[in-house]
């Protein structure tokens, strides 16, 4: 077996923009040492978002430690939602999707799989954004 | 059910769509994010576009193709919630189904609907149309192909004063009031066209 990779990280916003941008936040922050994809718009480029896009976001930031989402808006999160029951049965229980604001969860979930920590725990610090 | 009269639901719900993509982009502008209309009008093309492969299909799949359509070309919340509805009917109808088993297989698509979107029906949604047309539609009697548009448009009229809780909609809290629910006057759209093909049929 080796290296255990780190757990990886979607942004999923209405817009491309704002999910590039909240991207090259966390790419500031942590380097290469996360996977990670943004995936923003919908299928004609206006904003939405877009259940086939998420699904390739979850290909490209995937690792066998599992892959966090975070969403701006709730289209977002259903489609994210509908995203993660149509990837395979084998993928399905380690992905979430975190209750969290979109860029400073990206930015602190990317921080805690940065040094290693399961999935559970990603989620966990990303959620406790919102207990303010 | 044979080809031909799925091609004639198609193009029914497609064309009723398409022909009030601004009325629903209107409805959507005054309380969510005014893409209804062109999200439903592009997926709503989508499957016209397809619909020789659809209805080459048994209903059920038929159905799932639908919903694999709308889940992937609608681009907002009610792609997977149209799609969800579609899928749930697949999933639930038999090849040539009864009146009673359309009504079953409509209640169980609802229930799926209600889990995706995390909502219930008076939260100023397409439940709010969907669940009242289930109920008159599972009550049957004579000539419902006929009288179920109506209860579909009084429901959606039904959404004007409630107060959203559920999406976009929830974020202007009481400002809400007042509009129709974009996307129960789509359903509404959605229950008269395919009844108009039943009616005609």
């Amino acid at each position: 077996m080796g290296e255990r990779k780190n757990v990886g990280i979607v942004i999923v916003s209405h817009s491309a923009k704002v999910a590039e941008g909240a991207a090259d936040m966390v790419r500031q922050m942590v380097g290469d040492s996360v996977p990670l994809a943004a995936v923003g718009g919908n299928a004609d480029g206006g904003l939405g978002t877009d259940v086939g896009a998420i699904m390739g976001a979850i290909g490209k930031a995937w690792s066998e430690s599992g892959v966090a989402i975070l969403v701006d808006l709730g289209g977002a999160e259903t489609n994210s939602e509908m995203a993660i029951e149509m990837m395979p049965e084998t993928q399905r229980d380690r992905i979430v999707i975190c209750n969290a604001p979109l860029v400073e969860g990206a930015v602190m979930a990317a921080t805690e799989a940065s040094g290693g920590s399961p999935l559970a725990a990603v989620r966990a610090t990303a959620e406790e954004l919102m207990g303010g | 059910m044979d080809q031909d009269f799925k091609s004639r639901l198609i193009a029914a719900m497609a064309d009723a769509i398409i022909a009030h993509a601004e009325e629903l982009t209107a409805l959507d502008s005054a309380i969510g994010d005014g893409d209804h209309g062109l999200n439903m009008k592009r997926g709503f093309e989508a499957v016209l576009a397809d619909a020789s492969n659809i209805t080459a299909k048994p209903l059920p799949d038929a159905l799932k193709a639908i919903g694999m359509t709308l889940v992937m070309k609608v681009g907002g919340a009610s792609g997977p919630l149209y799609g969800t509805l579609a899928m749930g009917l697949g999933k639930a109808l038999p090849t040539e189904p009864s009146v009673a088993d359309a009504a079953g297989a409509l209640g169980r698509a609802i229930e799926d609907v209600k889990a995706r979107g995390k909502s219930e029906a008076g939260q100023k949604t397409m439940l709010d149309v969907l669940v009242p047309v289930q109920v008159a539609f599972a009550a049957g009697g004579e000539d419902i192909a006929t009288r179920l548009p109506a209860v579909a448009a009084e429901a959606a009229d039904a959404t004007i004063p409630m107060k959203a809780v559920r999406g976009r909609a929830s974020f202007l809290g009481e400002r809400s009031i007042g509009h129709m629910d974009p996307g129960a006057r789509s359903s509404s759209l959605l229950v008269q066209a395919i009844c108009s093909v039943f009616d005609e049929a």
